[in-house]
């Protein structure tokens, strides 16, 4: 597959989404909690509280929708600030009761509309970054779909990263850096080339821990079963780990990429 | 970068880019205010820190010119001066595009960073630059913050940071994206430490700097009418085919809305910064 054929699987209308996911590996202990409690609940963004086998943990997961009249409601997966508080604000809670929290991330990019910018769209994904830096409980995030810049980023500070298979991270959409190189949108395939954006770009580049092979179909069991078990792992092993340790092993993560002058 | 620079037709991004040569050029006798047309003498112009004496609009500043303005005199210690960005994912023009942009602004990076004193108040200064690649952030860009911070953190030191950014610099990929991650941490264990962090928003802060550093100021100032953006304004009203409401995104409108302290012009910017950062030294003596 040529990386522009990622971004296209990334993006296919049948993909899985965040809530596909969390019905798949939480079923009915999944408990949905709304709302920033500052200004609104933000329906680009799906979180709550559930079990994972016998662990509690705090769920958020960036929703596209998965017919139009979702994806209406959902904003296509664009959240607004409202949106990543209510994260924040539930991150937060998952640190007071000492569960962890799993992100799952799926957007072309944060919203931008007057109301986000009016509602301060870049504050609200800069305190996530930095408040996730140093949350004291275990973080892991995983790109179910698109990892669109800034507003992917804002779910993803976390301990570890992974990236489904198909899945694709980036600084800007192939779209924009096309227009920009070449003043030619139709360029996408070579800007997907040159952003280095596919799963194996990352994980060779030291962005992303884990590559998680495709569900075959929604009804993979066996594919859902293993990530279970994966992400069970991952938490109990992080969980064991002081909060002093965990922070500073996560600062130390990011505070190596891009640093060899 | 942000989306709003990114969707920019080219011409237009280099007619920005134009845009910030400074007016402070040495052998043009006459310059052309950018709001009024008015046309100003050099020197006036200099002598009155770059600032339009008809209508107070507000000339972007080299990194350079602007420590000049802000740091006591010769007081300014450059550190990390030496690092410059490579091509590490042997992107399209980026080679040619670094190499231009330090010809144009005989900068390394787009930011400057280094220990100074304002009003006797021993600050870490960084200070981003226009003249390189629209102040975009790459890898450098970052670690160069991200070391200021924790050499402050180190020091018991405040912070004083100048914003002017495009936002990351996609010719960098993803590893421009992580910077945003990067600096947020530096500044939280900086913050964590009980220490003074400034931001000084200018004409124009967006996308990733916004929604990193710029906006996780302790107190955060900004130039007067600088546009303050995560998606810019071309970007949002093409996503909402709306026509925005008047001075969006402007400092004053931002500062409306609740997410600036304060915009405080040029003339009175070192005093300012001077009055806040000893109003804090007892808080440095303390730890």
């Amino acid at each position: 597959m040529s990386a522009y054929d990622k971004v296209k699987a990334a993006r296919d209308a049948k993909r899985l989404t965040a809530v596909d996911y969390i019905n798949k590996m939480f079923g009915n202990s999944f408990f949905e909690l709304h709302g920033d409690r500052r200004f609104g609940d933000d329906k680009a963004i799906v979180a709550g509280v559930a079990k994972l086998y016998d662990m509690p943990v705090t769920v958020i997961g960036i929703e596209k929708g998965r017919n139009t009249k979702e994806r209406m409601t959902r904003n296509f997966g664009s959240a607004n600030p409202e949106g990543y508080r209510k994260a924040l604000r539930l991150m937060k809670q998952a640190e007071k009761f000492h569960r962890p929290v799993l992100c799952l991330v799926d957007t072309s990019g944060a919203y931008p509309g007057i109301g986000a910018e009016e509602r301060g769209q870049g504050l609200a994904i800069a305190e996530n970054i930095m408040e996730m830096m140093t949350l004291k409980t275990p973080i892991l995030s995983i790109l179910i779909g698109e990892g669109g810049s800034g507003g992917a980023l804002a779910l993803a500070v976390a301990d570890e990263v992974w990236m489904l298979e198909d899945s694709i991270y980036s600084v800007i959409s192939p779209e924009g850096c096309a227009s920009i190189l070449w003043k030619d949108s139709t360029k996408a395939p070579e800007a997907s080339e040159c952003l280095k954006l596919t799963s194996h770009n990352l994980f060779n580049l030291g962005v992303v821990e884990r590559i998680i092979r495709e569900p075959a179909d929604s009804e993979d069991r066996k594919m859902f079963e293993g990530l279970k078990m994966l992400i069970a792992r991952t938490f109990e092993k992080n969980m064991s780990i002081d909060a002093e340790t965990l922070t500073e092993n996560r600062y130390n993560r990011f505070r190596k990429l891009g640093n060899d002058f | 970068m942000d989306l709003f620079t990114f969707l920019k037709p080219k011409n237009e991004l280099e007619g920005s880019q134009e845009e910030t040569a400074m007016p402070f050029v040495p052998d043009s006798l006459w310059v052309k205010c950018n709001s009024c047309n008015t046309m100003l003498l050099a020197s006036d112009l200099k002598e009155n820190q770059g600032v339009c004496s008809k209508c107070n609009y507000h000339f972007r500043m080299t990194a350079r010119e602007r420590i000049e303005m802000i740091a006591d005199k010769n007081s300014f210690e450059e550190i990390n001066g030496e690092m410059e960005s490579r091509d590490f994912l042997k992107f399209p023009q980026y080679k040619e595009k670094l190499m231009n942009a330090k010809i144009k602004s005989k900068e390394k990076e787009s930011v400057v960073t280094g220990i100074c004193s304002i009003g006797g108040n021993k600050t870490v200064l960084c200070v981003m630059s226009p003249d390189f690649m629209m102040g975009s952030m790459g890898t450098v860009t970052g670690e160069k913050i991200t070391r200021a911070f924790e050499y402050a953190t180190e020091n018991l030191l405040p912070v004083v940071v100048f914003t002017v950014s495009g936002g990351a610099r996609m010719q960098e990929g993803i590893l421009s994206l992580m910077q945003m991650a990067k600096t947020s941490g530096a500044v939280k264990k900086h913050s964590d430490a009980g220490l003074l962090y400034i931001t000084v928003l200018t004409d124009p802060t967006t996308g990733g700097v916004t929604a990193s550093f710029a906006m996780e100021g302790d107190i955060i100032l900004s130039e007067p009418n600088a546009l303050v953006a995560f998606a810019g304004p071309r970007v949002v009203e093409q996503t909402t085919h709306t026509k925005l409401p008047k001075g969006f995104q402007r400092a004053e409108f931002v500062l409306d809305k609740g997410f600036i302290d304060a915009v405080v012009e040029r003339k009175d910017m070192k005093k300012t910064l001077s009055m806040l950062l000893s109003l804090h030294t007892n808080v440095k003596e303390e730890n």
